[in-house]
């Protein structure tokens, strides 16, 4: 569709100078302009094409800056008497240039109607301008041209395309401009020994604009014809009914082509019935026995036996009709040699192509895993290390977002802000985590169901606080400009940096994290307490505030792990909740108590909820419930985790 | 037991107390959430409400009686809806009550309106395949929103293949369905349209914007027709940009995106991409303007109008013209002289009310800019709202009619009324 | 036996005797039997309120008596709620599709009834089909079966699984709560065929019931809901009060030694889980035809820990202190968020009750649990005089009796 309108417009490029220059001279862009004032108006990509062509090809020096304008809401209106001119806002309204180039004075605002076609209008504009941008000394403008082609492929752009190899100095463009060049030959050049090397040209590409290009060659539709006769026709393959075609399509087929008549439908069935009700009787049957299907069907025959309604195919009649046809696949590309190449081609990529779907689906896992690590370090930390279960987990989570947003508002640079959040964070929820633990879990460690009660009370007080002082809306955390885009190894293994940012924060947590446990006297000091803590005070060390430290740094790190889920995607008061479950899954199924483990659960996780979305792309949903229940059933039977600790460290 | 007692005969003095109170006011229920999730959207229309009734009470009152808004919070719980309608509507004995936004909450709330025979006016865009008597639907049908906009990208952007992307719930479960048959009905093949529905506040998008970017491998021009609610949409449109997905490549057309959702946020991931509505505040008419001007002179500078709230001033207004015209705040009465009721909207037409109880908008469909507010870029003439969807076979036969027909759910095939409460 | 029973625990006759004078007072003050004093709307919060007390004083026999803390019992308790509204919900579908269908001029077949029932319940969610987990949809008794067979079969299972691999203690409340979370996550799918996010709705209109006003109808559930929670009182009561009591507490309190004692103790525990599971689900059959909708919003993991938070601040390990629990905060939260209780100004800031109500209800949880870890019911033992020993530490249970926690270290 979108193709043919792009085809129609560079037909009408091509048509409209000869027949303007045998009828009249050319006119101005202005007189165009007046001419088809209601389209120009409202312009419709089904109605506006002639009037872009006609613009373009009326040799008016100004059409190309004049469309180029209209596009980008440089052309307006003055209201008081409907004149054309290029607008530029200045301060108080906007600039006036005439359509032959002459200034116009200004406007106010209200005097001026900006034309404003919508998206469909502004690419036949553009797919119109390709002809001037393709030489256009300014690479941009060539750029874009070569962007329009590759959007709106059409055959009337590769005479101007391939005219514009030759002159292209920006080397990264010239290539650009041979591989659309090829593309664009594989689909519409008419020799086809030139579209078969084009094809080939291509092999062990894996681009989406080549398979975008290839796809539709190899498209195909079912046909049939009677035994005796051939099915016309590129025919990809035969079909055999009831082997790789079902009986009941295949009668479709064949109802469709009028080469049979239709079955007769339960709600047909009882509409014939209905109209042959005499006497309360349908065919000697009365009426009010006909409440089963099968007494329907017995009445209908008995009207046909009668004569009084046409007769139905039967299961027997359909399925002599379909053996007596044959069925294929046909392509709607007439030529084999293309059809063959391209097949060759796709082929040939086809497991490349499914090794990098799952690289990509590996990389999206690795990912989640990473942000579920990160979610779950600090847990790691006060579950693991500590055995208090801290319900607030997530709610510290959400602190350390909300302090990033507020950060945020006063600090506009986003890197800036960003350096100053991090710390801010961990200075944020490190001091809540210990007045927690001084406060409430300090009474609670012999009483670990209690904790997970009153940490619970904390959670939903912190929640609804979170939601009376910043609102239920979601507030915007936003990433600094290097962390946009997306780290791209090819058309289908993709990245974005923020999730690369993501995977780099929950390495550096880790090694912290394994730094801090196995080469500080801090961590030493957290593992003899952990083992036992009297032996422990007997040696000197404060398990008072050892405990409070280590809660502390895992609050902390729970506080930097919510600006990194923030950044990545948005910050309200439920944020916390949404992971906290999956938080707490990943320390147990990995193992308590030993980070490994946490990072083996975060990855298992992570790879399973993908796997399950690969299977099932339609419901993201069902992924998260069947990841649950197999996390369930894992801990039954290894109610220790992944990696569970033995001997005098699993502390019983 | 002593302090059920307690609260039991606190409650009760508070009731008794309650309906000592003299007649002498009309009183508006205001069902919307003040709490919880939904608190976000409704509290917008609670305050629309309570400044459309200032301003009619500053006009003179109704019937020579002012009006008086009875606000509850149904805290966004869906059982509390139907509790605090019974409340509004024995307690407080309200003569209209304005509220819902979701359609769980409106089908919750549906048979306690009609066991009591009460008058709701709902202002959200809906799936439709619903019409109640005692319920004003002056929000968007289907063929009031979603096949307009699909019609936009069939006609307009020439989309050949389709990505339908919801949130898990009612609404897009039936427009989607909606949508798929009208598609197929256009000759789009089965294979080019791609469901997906992800839960509410769903953040992890990499993979679906990978699976809508593939499906361009085929050479036909994608498009996404998002049903995604709230927050969620958020991280989708970051993960688009950061694939590098423009509007011009993907074009994304959003039913539930407004001003509101996108005040406040940074929309620069958004510009160029769709909503399709009935109202946007950047409609430039008179009516318009002054509706602005009031709401923010009275909320503040920074707050925004949408779509619902102008629902609610159409649906407002409509009422009042009703109950003048009949003269009396009877429910009966007022549905009867409620049909056919014409009152100016905001973008300049004129809506109307049907016999089936929708109005007629019409249909806007809008490019986000960057500081968070829609250009126009298509506006149709009103278009009557269908309460039964023309596309689905089971629906397409259901008709409804209250003026005449006296039915909400009348089979034109059988010609008789299915049912006379709705289904909920 | 009974009399024993009944003369060895008081509290059971004085509970029965104050559950029957205030459903008696209740419906003299209704509309349909009464003075019409009380609202419909406060006899279905009332009615609702004693579901919750039943489901309160499940939790407190397998929390309380057995140690385990289930954060899954909102999700049984929903379970039996699905289970009633799916008849409810067919069967008056039923009565209006067969009237509907009774206008044509053929009879309609069985087929088309069930079509016509499915379009429905499902045209809402855009499918037209019943799905198999509707397939007993059409039968109360059958339905009603399932209310207690599912949710016991559930917790059969799932039980035996966990109590078969030791998984005590914390651990069994994160997996109770992941088996929350996805039975939720599952409901909230459209595939499960119980209409997704939408759930089952319009509950409160009994099929066959049709000309009996709701007024009369939510008296009748409120009877039905007194009598419930009077025989499941009646019943658990005397589950604890007997020997069967002393080991479930006994597993509560050192669940090791009870094993060399030769108890099954897994056996016990699965008794107990599968008990209150199906005690809770009864408890929510009744509660959401009062409700008038059930959806998967309802067994949200937040649900089954208000209700650990109920018993908790009622008190623990005594049945009536459960009650007291759920009535008094289920009650008082409705009167908070209800917006009817009066703003504080503070000259500076208003104290909104609706935004700040749960930050009372948390900050008042964390200072039950630290300071009065007995709960309300405490208040009883005070006036009763009685006064725990002056022993060492802080208890470790709420029982009298239960560990020190400096005990326990040495």
């Amino acid at each position: 569709m979108r193709a043919l309108v792009a085809a129609l417009v560079a037909a009408f490029l091509m048509l409209v100078p000869a027949m303007l220059a045998a009828q009249t001279a050319a006119r101005s862009v202005a007189e165009i302009l007046v001419e088809n004032r209601a389209l120009v108006e409202k312009p419709s990509r089904q109605s506006i094409g002639p009037v872009i062509a006609a613009l373009a090809g009326s040799g008016d020096p100004q059409a190309a800056t004049i469309l180029a304008a209209w596009a980008d809401r440089g052309l307006g209106q003055r209201k008081s008497d409907g004149g054309f001119f290029l607008i530029a806002p200045n301060a108080d309204g906007y600039a006036l240039t005439a359509l032959d180039g002459s200034d116009a004075g200004t406007a106010t605002k209200s005097e001026i109607t900006e034309l404003r076609p919508n998206s469909g209008v502004r690419g036949l504009i553009s797919v119109a301008l390709v002809q001037f941008r393709l030489t256009d000394p300014d690479p941009a403008r060539r750029a874009e041209a070569l962007a329009t082609i590759a959007r709106d492929p059409a055959p009337e752009l590769l005479a101007p395309l391939r005219a514009s190899l030759d002159g292209e100095a920006d080397p990264a463009l010239a290539a650009q401009k041979d591989r659309l060049n090829r593309l664009l030959t594989l689909r519409f050049d008419p020799d086809s020994a030139a579209r078969v090397a084009a094809i080939d040209s291509f092999s062990g590409d894996l681009g989406l604009d080549l398979r975008a290009a290839l796809n539709p060659l190899l498209a195909t539709v079912r046909k049939t014809a009677p035994l005796a006769a051939q099915i016309d026709g590129n025919i990809a393959r035969d079909l055999t009914p009831g082997d790789d075609l079902p009986q009941g399509e295949a009668y479709d087929l064949l109802v469709a082509a009028n080469l049979a008549p239709a079955r007769l439908s339960p709600a047909d069935l009882k509409a014939a019935l209905v109209a042959n009700i005499v006497n309360g009787q349908v065919a000697g049957t009365p009426v009010a026995v006909l409440n089963t299907q099968v007494a329907r069907n017995a009445a209908y025959t008995a009207l046909e036996a009668a004569g009084s309604v046409p007769l139905a195919a039967t299961d027997e009649e359909v399925t002599q009709a379909v053996a007596a046809h044959r069925f294929a696949e046909v392509y709607s590309e007439p030529d084999p040699a293309v059809t063959t190449a391209a097949t060759r081609v796709l082929k040939a990529i086809e497991t490349k192509l499914a090794l990098m779907q799952a690289a990509d689906l590996g990389l999206d896992a690795l990912s989640l895993a990473s942000i579920y690590f990160l979610a779950a370090i600090g847990l790691a930390i006060t579950f693991g290390v500590m055995r208090v279960i801290n319900m607030a987990h997530g709610e510290f989570i959400m602190l350390g977002a909300y302090t990033g947003y507020v950060v945020q508002l006063f600090i506009p640079n986003y890197t800036l802000s960003l350096i100053v959040a991090l710390p801010l964070a961990f200075a944020v929820t490190f001091a809540a985590g210990v007045a927690m633990e001084r406060l409430v879990i300090r009474h609670l460690y012999k009483r670990p169901l209690e904790t997970l009660l009153a940490t619970f009370g904390i959670s939903i007080a912190l929640q609804q606080l979170a939601k009376t002082v910043f609102g239920t809306q979601a507030r915007p955390l936003t990433s600094p400009a290097w962390l946009d885009g997306a780290l791209s190894f090819n058309d289908v293994v993709q990245v974005s940096y923020i999730r690369i940012a993501i995977f780099v924060l929950a390495l550096v947590f880790l090694v912290v994290f394994l730094f801090i446990m196995q080469r500080t006297r801090l961590g030493l000091e957290v593992r003899a307490v952990q083992q036992n803590p009297s032996m422990a005070a007997s040696m000197g060390i404060n398990p008072d505030r050892i405990n409070m430290l280590t809660f502390g740094l895992g609050s902390g790190i729970a506080g930097i792990a919510g600006i990194a889920i923030g950044l990545f995607a948005k910050v309200t008061s439920e944020l916390g909740s949404d992971y906290i479950v999956q938080s707490f899954m990943t320390v147990v199924v990995g193992g308590v108590g030993n980070i490994w483990g946490t990072l083996a659960g975060a990855a298992m996780i992570g790879g399973l909820q993908k796997g399950i979305e690969f299977l099932n792309p339609s419901n993201t949903l069902a992924a998260q419930t069947y990841m649950i229940l197999f996390i369930i059933l894992f801990i039954q039977f290894r109610p220790r985790g992944i990696i569970a600790l033995k001997g005098r460290a699993a502390g019983d | 037991m002593r302090h059920i007692q307690g609260a039991l005969l606190a409650t009760a003095l508070a009731v008794t107390a309650g309906q000592a109170m003299a007649q002498e006011t009309i009183k508006v229920g205001v069902l919307h959430s003040l709490s919880g999730t939904m608190a976000i959207s409704e509290t917008t229309l609670k305050d629309t409400m309570l400044m459309l009734i200032d301003e009619q009470n500053a006009k003179g009152g109704l019937l020579g009686k002012q009006l008086e808004a009875v606000v509850v919070d149904p805290a966004s719980d869906w059982p509390l809806f139907a509790e605090k309608a019974r409340e509004l509507l024995t307690v407080s004995k309200v003569d209209v009550m304005f509220g819902c936004w979701t359609s769980v909450s409106r089908k919750s709330v549906l048979p306690v309106i009609e066991e009591l025979n009460g008058l709701l006016f709902y202002p959200v865009q809906y799936e439709g395949e619903e019409s109640s008597k005692n319920v004003f639907y002056t929000g968007a049908a289907p063929n009031q929103q979603a096949i307009p906009a699909t019609d936009y990208f069939l006609e307009e952007l020439g989309v050949q293949k389709f990505a339908l992307l919801g949130t898990d719930y009612v609404y897009p479960r039936t427009t989607n369905n909606i949508l798929e048959s009208y598609l197929v009905s256009k000759g789009i093949a089965k294979e080019d349209i791609f469901v997906n529905y992800t839960p509410f506040g769903h953040s992890d998008w990499s993979k679906i914007v990978a699976d809508v970017v593939a499906l361009g491998a085929d050479g036909k021009k994608v498009g996404v027709i998002s049903t995604i609610n709230g927050d969620a949409n958020i991280g989708f449109y970051k993960e688009l940009a950061a694939a590098g997905v423009s509007a011009d490549d993907i074009p994304v057309v959003a039913f539930s995106v407004g001003e509101e959702e996108l005040s406040g946020l940074d929309t620069s991931n958004l510009v160029g991409h769709l909503a399709a509505w009935n109202y946007f505040q950047s409609a430039d008419v008179p009516e318009n303007a002054e509706f602005i001007a009031k709401w923010k002179a009275r909320m503040g500078e920074a707050r925004v109008t949408n779509d619902p709230m102008e629902a609610h001033v159409i649906g407002f207004n409509m009422w009042v013209n009703a109950v003048t015209a009949a003269g009396t705040t009877e429910v009966d009465a007022v549905s009867k002289a409620m049909i056919g009721q014409k009152y100016p909207n905001l973008t300049g037409s004129m809506a109307e009310m049907l016999p089936n109880h929708h109005l007629t908008k019409p249909v806007l469909i809008g490019e986000i800019r960057a500081d968070g507010q829609f250009d126009i870029i298509s506006q149709t003439e009103p278009v009557p709202g269908d309460a039964w969807t023309d596309f689905l076979p089971e629906s397409a036969v259901l008709e409804s009619d209250w003026a005449t027909l006296g039915c909400g759910m009348y089979n034109t095939e059988t010609k008789t009324c299915v049912q006379m409460k709705s289904n909920y | 036996m009974t009399r024993s029973f009944l003369a060895r625990n008081p509290s059971v006759l004085v509970f029965l005797s104050i559950l029957a004078l205030f459903t008696l007072g209740v419906t003299l003050l209704s509309e349909a039997y009464g003075t019409a004093l009380i609202s419909t709307s406060f006899i279905k919060t009332l009615g609702k309120t004693l579901c919750l007390c039943l489901a309160a004083l499940a939790m407190d026999l397998i929390w309380g008596y057995a140690g385990i803390l289930s954060l899954g019992h909102m999700a049984f308790f929903a379970i039996g709620g699905y289970m009633i509204g799916m008849w409810l919900m067919y069967a008056r579908t039923e009565e209006i599709v067969v009237a509907a269908l009774a206008n044509e001029p053929l009879p309609a077949t069985a087929q088309e009834i069930q079509n016509g029932i499915a379009g429905q319940i499902f045209g809402v969610v855009g499918a037209s089909e019943l799905p198999p987990v509707w397939l007993f949809a059409h039968s109360l008794p059958l339905q009603l079966l399932l209310v207690v067979m599912v949710p016991g079969l559930l917790a059969l299972v799932f039980g035996w699984l966990a109590f078969r691999s030791r998984v005590t203690g914390v651990y069994l409340s994160i997996l109770t709560q992941a088996m929350t979370l996805a039975l939720a996550l599952y409901l909230f799918q459209n595939d499960s065929g119980l209409r997704g996010n939408n759930g089952l709705s319009g509950l409160q209109n009994i099929p066959g019931l049709a000309g009996v006003s709701q007024a009369a109808v939510s008296v009748w559930f409120l009877w039905a809901s007194a009598a419930a929670l009077g025989f499941g009182y009646l019943l658990l009561a005397w589950v604890v009060s007997g020997k069967f009591g002393s080991v479930i507490r006994a597993i509560r309190d050192d669940e090791a030694r009870v094993r060399f004692l030769g108890y099954s103790v897994e056996g016990y525990k699965l008794f107990v889980f599968t008990l209150t599971a199906i005690i809770a689900a009864i408890a929510g059959a009744l509660y959401y035809p009062q409700a008038g909708i059930i959806n998967p919003a309802e067994l949200a993991p937040i649900a089954s820990i208000y209700l650990a938070v109920w018993v908790a601040i009622g008190g623990r390990g005594r049945l009536y202190g459960a009650v007291i629990g759920a009535a008094f905060v289920s009650l008082l939260s409705s009167w908070f968020t209800g917006g009817r209780a009066p703003s504080i100004p503070l000259g500076f800031y208003t104290i909104n009750w609706v935004d700040w109500w749960l930050v009372l209800l948390g900050l008042s949880f964390v200072a039950v649990t630290l300071f009065a870890p007995k709960g309300i019911g405490g208040l009883f033992d005070l006036v009763q005089g009685l006064r725990r020993p002056d022993r060492k530490g802080a208890a470790l249970g709420p029982d009298d009796g239960a560990l020190m926690e400096r005990e326990a270290q040495e």
